[in-house]
């Protein structure tokens, strides 16, 4: 691991996190939603370079760690099913269910495939025909694209054997949450670059009217991070609250059109429960009826036992940014890497996660 | 899982009527589904997030950030999550 000392631009990151210090005349708390940004800010120790008026708070933006546990229990069901070769991205394999995790399932004989790629599962649904091949469609709005056009393909290409439970969120509902929810403590937001790559910049002006906040949309590299952070600063300190695009390499205004057709086909919003935080309206995706053959959950019948989060994880106040994880009681005792008891310890976005491998 | 990371187009064609591509990551060549840029061609540099270019960049940007994320020792990582799976296509 490598820190901002070694870094070849570590001249430039030192002039932004100096110009921050120096513009931040009072107590600011910005949030950054991304979990990829989370783990760049810890990883890198930005979050030690702002000064003391300037908190990073750290934001849901973790798709694992946020995926509720009932969908969880529901997918490690369907995993152990003989018939199923069950895909999943690798972050998922171990984020604890209520009584096992999907490397568990693994360990005692499920087909249970890592897959890189969605249409990784596509292929496999074609090469085994007498199987059903079941893939695990999580994420946010960046990854919504990719699993789409996997369930279209299936679709066009009559793969009768493909399946996928979908329990998709997205970016702006969770930042309209953590807004209105009771002694909400962010004066700004980082927005997710990758997240607008794909939705573009426009649904975020009317949160920032709506709640007086500024929201700068950013990458995630050191000196991306720390622009984003200067220009938060900036509109705070000049009292505006507006869409800012610091990310412009990547970002357009409108986004990808091609990949926003192919979500409002095969997709449509839902109420969705955040794990650890609650149902959010019309915060997530599912399957659109026209594509419900393709839906997992309809298509294995459900044992229907009962979800239970430990007594002893607080990774929801983690999560919406009430709790930093080394003040939990559990961290790095009876929750680490090896042993997690929430997912926020388990994926290389979660927060818990990042604070452990840096040492914090 | 959210980061994505550039590489350069080497070679574009059809599977079944989905626009595909092999594109190169600082010497790994993996397969990418190219049906949400239209419009890229060879020898450009895109964004690459789970097998889906998402977003055309330059090539200077492209550069910078490969060299970032070797320095910074996240190449490595995304690089080992490409060579994990195999090359065949969809």
């Amino acid at each position: 691991m490598k820190y901002l000392t070694e870094y070849r631009n570590a001249d430039t990151a030192r002039r932004l996190a100096a110009e921050i210090r120096r513009s931040a005349t009072r107590p600011w708390a910005i949030m950054e939603v991304c979990g990829g940004q989370t783990h760049s800010i810890i990883r890198n120790g930005i979050d030690q370079l702002l000064g003391e008026d300037v908190e990073m708070i750290h934001g849901p933006g973790c798709p694992v760690c946020v995926t509720p546990l009932s969908v969880i229990d529901r997918a490690i069901e369907i995993a152990a099913r003989p018939e199923v070769i069950f895909c999943s991205f690798g972050d998922m394999l171990r984020v604890p269910g209520s009584r096992e995790n999907l490397f568990d399932v693994k360990g005692r004989g499920g087909d249970v495939r890592v897959v890189y790629s969605p249409l990784d599962a596509v292929r496999l649904a074609a090469e085994n025909p007498d199987r059903e091949v079941v893939f695990l469609a999580i994420g946010f709005e960046t990854t919504a694209p990719a699993n789409a056009m996997a369930i279209k393909l299936a679709a066009s290409r009559g793969l009768a054997n493909f399946s996928a439970i979908v329990s998709h969120v997205l970016v702006p509902p969770a930042i309209d949450a953590i807004m209105r929810s009771p002694g909400c403590r962010v004066d700004a937001f980082l927005a997710a670059g990758h997240v607008c790559s794909v939705m573009g910049t426009w649904q975020y002006p009317d949160l920032c009217r709506t709640h007086r906040v500024p929201i700068v949309i950013t990458g995630f590299e050191p000196l991306d991070l720390l622009e984003g952070i200067r220009r938060a600063i900036a509109q705070l300190e000049a009292g505006r609250y507006e869409v800012e695009n610091a990310y412009a390499r990547v970002v357009t205004d409108e986004g990808n059109r091609e990949a926003q057709a192919v979500l409002a086909e095969v997709f449509e919003p839902v109420d969705r429960a955040w794990r650890g935080i609650g149902t959010i309206p019309a915060s997530g995706w599912q399957l659109a009826e026209a594509y419900a053959a393709f839906n997992a959950q309809r298509r294995f019948p459900a044992a229907g036992q009962p979800a239970e989060e430990s007594p002893l994880c607080h990774s929801g106040e983690v999560l919406q940014g009430t709790l930093k994880p080394n003040e939990c009681p559990a961290f790095g005792r009876e929750c680490t890497p090896r042993t997690p008891l929430g997912a926020t310890m388990v994926s290389s976005e979660g927060a818990c996660a990042a604070y452990f491998h840096a040492g914090r | 899982m959210c980061l994505a990371i550039p590489g350069r187009i080497g070679e574009i064609y059809e599977d079944r009527g989905t626009r595909m591509g092999k594109v190169d990551f600082g010497g790994v060549v993996k397969e990418v589904c190219l049906a949400y840029l239209p419009e890229i061609e060879v020898g450009d540099y895109t964004i690459v997030h789970v097998g889906f270019a998402i977003s055309r960049i330059d090539e200077e940007s492209a550069r910078q950030t490969l060299a970032t994320f070797a320095e910074l020792g996240l190449l490595e990582e995304e690089l080992e999550e490409l060579r994990a799976t195999d090359e065949t296509p969809p």
